[in-house]
């Protein structure tokens, strides 16, 4: 029971969950992207794979599982911690300015509430299909037909675009930081760590926005 | 040099604060910014106006005494320097100078930018130590320590307690003042036998006094006028994963036969 | 006044042993019953409240720093001075107890000099199992440096700042002992006086400087450890804190204060800039292992140090003191800086100033390696400067640092008032009339981890001490009198801040009674300074009140007390007609400048005595008698 206290109550177990949800969302999301590039293989393959989802049955339920918690977890420690370091400075500084601190890192709490949103409509556009009709009406199991249709409308193209930069930016700071809270920041170890966070950001943006970007050219169909 | 300050003035810890404007004329660019300070409180005090209350004391970098947020800046702006050791060549004639208290619930303003810092002392008395009683330890040669081992230790003992990590923090967290300690004395020998119990101790009453928690942005690093790197912070947090793991149960005292 | 010195009989080596077994005790379960009251928290102030409650008293400290951390020992930068001859060149005890005997210049105690040279062992002993980071070398063991004074390498060190990792090892065993609950720790809280009853020290009034608060503190015996006196100069190297109240509210309820002129100038600090200078910054004098001293050998060279060929240099502490060269004791190089400045061959703005040049050593070890021993200070004087001292040599000047003299004590480091125990800078025991570098932290420790735990069980044990209520009179009264003096300053509402007069004092004791010393300068100084203080009284503008945090209020308690003390430091000088260590009386000197003793006169403790209010201290002499080293010239040549 200590243990637990020590996890969930401490300043520093809280940091480890953080970063431990953090990287477990951060494998959803590679896992994520790496199907969606299935995309580029054409229709055929890109359902085959929805339907090995679809297939694994129980597996699938115990992933999205795992994934809710870590989320949840997630989501809670953000929330209970921001309202911990708010109250620490019940009075802010009349000038404020930053040293060294990135960007990313300072808006981990907007990028964070970003994604919240975005995810509720990522499920609401392609998951339970309530945003349009014509997704809506496509014959089940064509997840293909489904993202092509989705995306040739630029606006909404244009609104994942945007999630994606800011899941980007979160991931920046994230990745990175997750080592520290571990303790795994030392010497050498920081080259690599360092350029973690920048690495997936990249990935992740460029991944997932060359999608709906070639869906508006015309280069996927 | 002349130079418009922009100060914290607060009567007590009970008083409400507000920034006050305050003219600098004639401040030699070779004077210390607390000596800049000096010089501003005389003229205060010749219209008959009381002076600006700010901590200091040995004025040569190594007490942490001294607390000022310079334009938003713990210390000022100069790296690896304390505000005793900041002299007026690093601002501009004419130049807005805002100079504030650090900020944290956990350190209290007492008057203008004078802040109560025991917090700090009271998580090194959780904890900050090797229980050692005066009277004759081995000699000090039996102990051999790896130079490496010894420099990195004290890497992390150069902390002054200033509290510039706490005032530059986004979230007003003491991570690094903690993590200096714990890490000191993780890395020596004599702090083995107390490894797991300090960590825990003084990470759980960093937590009582109400500071913030650490997000990673290493504002404190940039900030610290010792320089002490974040890697100390890596290092406790490890100690505290490995102490939470291998933590028994209090067992009940024996008072011997 | 009674100057029983206390020192044990027998051989000087077999003294302290034999005084210790002597000693009387106090069981361990009657220990919690006393209540100690420490005053600081400095070296000598943590090590003994720490050590007391580690034997189970009930003590209680107080500082007026913010945190117990803060004390200015932690400023002290070159290192610990212990006779452990790990690098196997000869040191001993004997030898560590000569060199400050002679250091001192034949003006401390024989007994108590040894006793420390012995403890100076235990003490790297105690720190190091406290896990205080000292400088290893690659075989992890310990490594040690030169000092002044000496020509074995006994000097451990942390960096260019050893102060500060003794402190905090200090600062780490007091914070066991208060999450123990032995001691009680009170910062932020300035003692204002001393309270006696039935002669004996019994208690002290303490002013909250948060809230004004008065309170009352009593106990079986107070220990002072209350640093020293350098800020009567103003211009010193001390902390902006440092001052001499506690041990001068002593003095005034009758504890003798010994040998007031002994002040120690450290010849290498970053010299005077301008009027605005708030303080003096102190370059270690282990920068003389590597930093060579000269001025140019013409008068009034204005040329850069770069333009200035070697032949036209004066490296005048090599060519005085061979032997030595740059690493003579204290009082010389300070002495010598001052005369190739008065001699007009001085450099830099005023012509107050002399080189201290590490070109050779950076020619010799690299600049890496230069950084590696003293980046901080390097740092440091850059910061102050703005100047590169890696590309052209340290401007170096002298400037007041400690003070030899203090509360007199006995062996036992009790003062003449019984249960009045004084540590560290704050007594005049060890040091003579000169301080060795690497021995003010020495010292210190030895005083409060190593002496004082075993004198002061030995006083409670012997003595009868009558409990006693903080609502008795002795209490009540001295409070009152606290009040009525904090009171007094905030209601003159005179024309002048208390700086302005601090800072005319320290003027007339640089002046007067500095470096070199003279009978008129003197007695000039005794007429102005008591004016002054007239003045003081009359004029001085306190603002603000008593319930805030006022630091005009405590400074200006802590100016009045310097100009009363003032004038009997300068008095001392006058009275001691004779060149010793820090003490320079120009007519005192050889032909070539050195200072010449008179042993025949003034080989003698000189303790003063307050006679009252208004009336001039009373001289007691304690002669000091040597056994076991033949007073001698000192010679560094």
């Amino acid at each position: 029971m200590k243990l637990c206290d020590r996890i969930f109550g401490s300043p520093v177990g809280a940091k480890m969950l953080m970063a431990l949800t953090g990287l477990m969302l951060t494998g959803f999301v590679l896992a994520h992207l790496s199907g969606n590039l299935l995309l580029y293989a054409g229709q055929e393959k890109f359902n085959a794979y929805a339907d090995g989802l679809q297939a694994l049955g129980l597996l699938l339920w115990v992933a999205r599982g795992g994934l809710l918690t870590a989320f949840v977890l997630h989501l809670y420690l953000a929330i209970k911690l921001t309202i911990e370091n708010k109250a620490a400075r019940p009075v802010p500084y009349a000038h404020e300015a930053t040293i060294q601190a990135t960007f990313a890192s300072r808006y981990m709490v907007h990028t964070g509430l970003l994604m919240f949103a975005f995810i509720v409509y990522h499920l609401a556009h392609f998951t339970f299909k309530v945003t349009s009709p014509e997704i809506a009406s496509l014959t089940p199991g064509d997840a293909y037909s489904m993202v092509i249709l989705g995306f040739s409308e630029p606006v909404v193209s244009g609104f994942y675009i945007l999630a994606m930069a800011a899941l980007a930016t979160h991931l920046r700071h994230g990745v990175s930081s997750a080592f520290q809270s571990f303790g795994l920041y030392h010497g050498n170890l920081n080259v690599v760590t360092d350029k973690l966070g920048p690495i997936v950001a990249a990935i992740v943006f460029f991944g997932f926005s060359s999608i709906p970007v070639s869906v508006l050219m015309g280069c996927l169909k | 040099m002349d130079v418009t300050l922009h100060v914290w003035r607060q009567k007590n810890a009970k008083a409400k604060g507000a920034m006050e404007i305050i003219e600098g004329k004639d401040i030699s660019e070779n004077s210390s910014f607390l000596e800049m300070l000096d010089t501003v409180n005389e003229t205060l005090h010749s219209k008959g106006q009381e002076p600006i209350a700010f901590d200091h004391d040995c004025r040569e970098g190594i007490c942490g005494a001294c607390s000022l947020v310079i334009n938003g800046e713990p210390h000022g702006p100069e790296y690896g320097t304390t505000t005793c050791q900041l002299h007026m060549r690093s601002f501009k004639n004419g130049q807005h100078i805002f100079i504030e208290p650090w900020r944290a619930k956990a350190f209290p303003v007492i008057r203008d930018l004078i802040v109560d810092r025991e917090a700090f002392d009271r998580i090194q008395q959780a904890g900050g130590f090797v229980s050692v009683n005066t009277g004759s330890p081995q000699d000090a040669n039996c102990l051999p320590i790896p130079k490496h081992d010894a420099d990195k230790a004290f890497d992390a003992a150069v902390c002054i307690g200033c509290g510039a990590c706490v005032a530059a923090c986004k979230n007003a967290s003491p991570m690094l003042f903690v993590a200096a300690k714990v890490s000191q004395l993780a890395l020596l020998p004599q702090g083995q036998p107390e490894r797991e119990s300090r960590v825990l101790a003084m990470v759980d009453q960093m937590q009582k006094e109400g500071f913030g928690n650490c997000t990673n942005q290493y504002e404190c690093e940039a900030a610290c006028p010792k320089e002490i790197s974040v890697e100390h912070i890596a290092r406790m947090n490890r100690e505290y994963l490995r102490a939470s793991l291998l933590e028994e149960a209090p067992k009940a005292g024996h008072g011997g036969d | 006044m009674i100057l029983d010195s206390k020192i044990p009989s027998g051989d000087l080596a077999d003294k302290w042993e034999d005084h210790k077994f002597h000693m009387k005790l106090i069981n361990p379960a009657n220990r919690r019953k006393h209540d100690i009251i420490v005053i600081g928290s400095g070296l000598a102030g943590a090590s003994a409240a720490a050590t007391l409650g580690g034997l189970g008293y009930n003590v209680s400290c107080f500082c007026f720093q913010d945190s117990p951390r803060r004390a200015h020992s932690i400023a002290a930068q070159g290192g610990i001075n212990a006779a452990k001859n790990y690098q196997g060149d000869g040191d001993s005890v004997h030898r560590l107890f000569y060199d400050t005997i002679k250091g001192g210049d034949f003006r401390a105690r024989e007994a108590n000099v040894h006793r420390l040279a012995e403890v100076s062992r235990n003490i790297i002993d105690q720190c190091v199992a406290q896990g205080v980071p000292f400088a290893r070398d690659y075989g992890g063991l310990l490594d040690n440096r030169s000092f002044g004074g000496a020509q074995v390498s006994r000097t451990f060190y942390a960096r260019g700042q050893t102060g500060q990792q003794l402190l905090l090892g200090a600062y780490s065993a007091l914070n066991r002992e208060i999450n123990r609950g032995t001691v009680k720790m009170y910062s932020r809280k300035e003692m204002l006086e001393i309270v006696l009853v039935d002669g004996k020290a019994r208690g002290v009034i303490i002013r909250d400087l948060v809230t004004g608060e008065i309170t009352t503190h009593s106990g079986d015996a107070v220990i002072m450890a209350t640093g020293g006196y350098g800020n009567v100069f103003y211009l010193s190297t001390n902390a902006k804190g440092c001052n001499v109240t506690a041990t001068w509210r002593a003095h005034k309820k009758g504890a003798g204060f010994a040998n007031p002129c002994y002040t120690q100038i450290h010849p290498t600090c970053i010299p005077v800039s301008g009027d605005y200078q708030s303080k003096l910054t102190l370059m270690s004098e282990s920068l003389r292992n590597d930093g060579r001293v000269w001025v140019p050998s013409k008068k009034g060279d204005t040329r850069a140090a770069f333009e200035i060929p070697e032949a036209e240099r004066d490296y005048y502490l090599e060519r005085k003191y061979p032997s030595y060269g740059n690493l003579a004791p204290r009082d010389i190089a300070s002495r010598s800086a001052k005369e190739a400045c008065d001699a007009g061959r001085g450099v830099g703005p005023g012509g107050l100033g002399v080189y201290l040049d590490f070109a050779d050593a950076i020619k010799r070890v690299g600049e890496d390696g230069i950084k590696k021993k003293y980046g901080n200070l390097f740092h440091m004087y850059q910061k102050i400067t703005a100047e590169n001292p890696y590309k052209s040599p340290m401007r170096i000047y002298p400037a007041v640092h400690y003070t030899m003299g203090g509360l007199w004590v006995d062996y036992n480091l009790m003062s003449n008032i019984p249960g009045l125990f004084v540590l560290g800078e704050a007594n005049f025991s060890d040091h003579g009339a000169n301080r060795l570098g690497a021995s003010a932290l020495m010292q210190g420790l030895a005083d409060g981890y190593f002496v004082v735990p075993f004198t002061l069980a030995n006083y409670i044990a012997s003595e009868k001490l009558d409990k006693v209520k903080t609502t008795d009179a002795p209490f009540t009264d001295a409070a009152e009198a606290v009040k009525q003096r904090t009171q007094k300053f905030l209601s003159i509402k005179g024309g002048r801040s208390v700086d302005s007069f601090h800072k005319e004092l320290g003027h007339v004791m640089w002046d007067k009674c500095g470096m070199a010393r003279d009978k008129a300068g003197l007695e000039a100084a005794i007429v102005k300074i008591p004016k002054l203080r007239e003045e003081f009284w009359q004029n001085v503008n306190v603002l603000g009140e008593n319930e805030n945090l006022n630091q005009s209020l405590e400074r200006a308690g802590r100016v009045a007390d310097f100009l009363e003390f003032g004038e009997l430091m300068c008095q001392d000088a006058l009275h001691r007609e004779e060149s010793c260590g820090g003490h320079f009386r120009s007519e005192h000197q050889t032909e070539d400048g050195e200072a010449k003793r008179n042993d025949e006169k003034f080989c003698y403790v000189g303790v003063w005595e307050h006679k009252g209010e208004g009336k001039k201290a009373e001289l007691n002499k304690e002669a000091l008698e040597f056994t076991d080293v033949k007073l001698a010239t000192r010679s560094y040549k």
